[in-house]
């Protein structure tokens, strides 16, 4: 078998060949696409760091083949802001000090992005708490990151009803 | 991580000859996999990609009441699935009370079936391990045992099986669809596993190459679902492992209990079916002393397997809290807390 994929990354579609099955997501769009802003903290799925939507569910990357991955759409933090507009999200984490030493903020990001998709968490801190917890944050901004998320729901469903008027 | 052959079979039968070859290894959705390849716990020296194999992605309502979920269905998928969960509450509830939002996401009911043990013994290569590396000791004996078995556990292995998911369906008598290359078998998820013995690296009925398709649940698992619940102890808030879980479902008749369901998590090597405190609950009334008299039955054989005496007591009184839970009537919807022990009863004592 050819161990080269296809994968729509940040909606840019590339064909990527692959020499070794090894190769985590995480690894591959840090060393060989150059997206160094999904991090790499644990390595083994426990920390959230390398948080990316997948075909618009958020994985840890870390713990994803890549070549198992052939044929997915992967949105990762730089695919997140349109041009120099930022997410909703990114806006509400700067406005709510959602981080202190920040590397562990991309995953919170893609993950809080995934969280508001899934649609679970409604305007209840605790379910959004409950929600994040696959997101480690040792700096402590848990408060602001919680805040953040609630704030930006609020931005994205204004947002959608000017959009539906 | 060693390097391995990857195959990407397009059919069950591909699949299950792939895989009977020595040293092969499925990957579903890889998140206990991949962590055990990078700790070189687990080497295989072949993967068998079974995420594009078709027909195993669904959840499927049976004509005779039942369920089945195909083994490639994914945990978040399943939980949050609002058929499913209305009729079988506790099964959405142990779901979400396990992992997190991504490894949700991205773990399968195949997987989570056969994810391994949490262990710290087993996952350090440099301790003896009997499951790891048969014959060479256990080194957990002795050692920090608050994760280990007080029931069902041997000499040779003392670790308890990780799953809070399978924990109800033990409770509600899930079936196992397995494929294999003489065909198609099932067998209940309770005799799906095996106790440790003098095998411990043995830890279920499955043959080289078979592959879990389907997990099902029988039409009468959904009479619970008024009063199901599964209550989980753990380290912390959320994202941990069970210390001791406990999953209940009640038919109440009446005012007495017609049918009950219990089982344990984090107690044996294997989720735990408590049959013998579900007797002693039918046609009494749903009331604390009922409750501890079941759990009580519930632990009678539990023994401690290190320092870890402690975790009788506290499966008694989770027991006894999942049942008081249950009796109160299974929620509208999933706590935000799922399963949290720091939801109390109405009018229940802190300690029951």
């Amino acid at each position: 078998m050819s161990l080269t994929i296809s994968l729509t990354v940040n909606g840019v579609a590339r064909d990527i060949p692959l020499d070794d099955p090894r190769v985590t997501l995480l690894d591959l769009l840090r060393e060989r696409l150059d997206l160094t802003g999904t991090k790499k903290g644990c390595d083994r799925g426990q920390c959230g760091a390398c948080t990316v939507l997948v075909d618009g569910r958020r994985i840890n990357s870390c713990l994803a083949l890549a070549v198992s991955h052939d044929g997915a759409h992967v949105r990762t933090i730089e695919g997140v802001a349109q041009g120099d507009v930022l997410h909703p999200v990114q806006a509400a984490f700067i406005a709510h000090d959602g981080f202190q030493c920040g590397f562990c903020t991309p995953g919170q990001i893609v993950s809080a992005i995934g969280l508001l998709q899934e649609g679970q968490a409604g305007d209840d801190p605790e379910r959004v708490r409950e929600g994040m917890s696959g997101n480690l944050c040792r700096c402590g901004a848990y408060a602001g990151i919680t805040e953040a998320v609630l704030d930006a729901q609020k931005v994205i469903a204004e947002m959608d009803r000017k959009h539906a008027a | 991580m060693k390097t391995f052959d990857y195959v990407r079979p397009a059919t069950i039968a591909e699949a299950v000859a792939a895989a009977s070859e020595p040293g092969a290894a499925y990957l579903a959705g890889g998140t206990n996999l991949l962590d055990l390849m990078k700790g070189r716990i687990t080497q295989p020296l072949r993967l068998v990609d079974v995420n594009q194999l078709p027909g195993l992605d669904t959840i499927e309502p049976l004509a005779d009441g039942g369920v089945r979920i195909g083994a490639r269905v994914r945990n978040a998928d399943l939980a949050h699935d609002v058929a499913f969960g209305r009729r079988f509450p506790a099964v959405a509830e142990a779901l979400l009370s396990g992992a997190s939002a991504q490894l949700r996401n991205a773990a399968t009911v195949g997987g989570n079936l056969l994810q391994r043990t949490r262990c710290a013994y087993f996952y350090d290569v440099a301790s003896a391990c009997n499951k790891r590396q048969p014959g060479t000791g256990c080194e957990a004996r002795g050692g920090d045992t608050r994760l280990h078995a007080v029931l069902g556990w041997s000499e040779n292995c003392i670790a308890t099986n990780p799953s809070d998911f399978c924990v109800p369906l033990v409770a509600f008598d899930a079936v196992v669809e397995i494929a294999g290359k003489s065909g198609r078998r099932e067998v209940s998820l309770e005799t799906f596993y095996r106790l440790p013995g003098d095998t411990p690296e043995r830890e279920s009925v499955l043959e080289p190459g078979e592959l879990i398709v389907a997990v099902r649940l029988p039409a009468e698992a959904a009479k619970f679902s008024a009063h199901a619940r599964y209550v989980k102890v753990r380290e912390r808030t959320s994202y941990a492992f069970a210390v001791v879980s406990a999953a209940a479902g009640l038919r109440i008749e009446g005012g007495k209990i017609a049918e009950a369901r219990i089982a344990l998590g984090g107690v044996a090597l294997k989720p735990w079916r408590a049959r013998a405190a579900e007797a002693v609950l039918v046609g009494v009334r749903p009331d604390a002393a009922a409750f501890r008299l079941a759990a009580e039955a519930a632990l009678a054989d539990a023994t401690p397997s290190g320092d870890n005496g402690f975790k009788i007591e506290l499966a008694r009184r989770i027991v006894t809290r999942a049942l008081s839970l249950a009796a109160a009537g299974t929620p509208d919807r999933v706590p935000a807390l799922p399963a949290s022990p720091f939801a109390l009863v109405p009018g229940a004592l802190i300690h029951a």
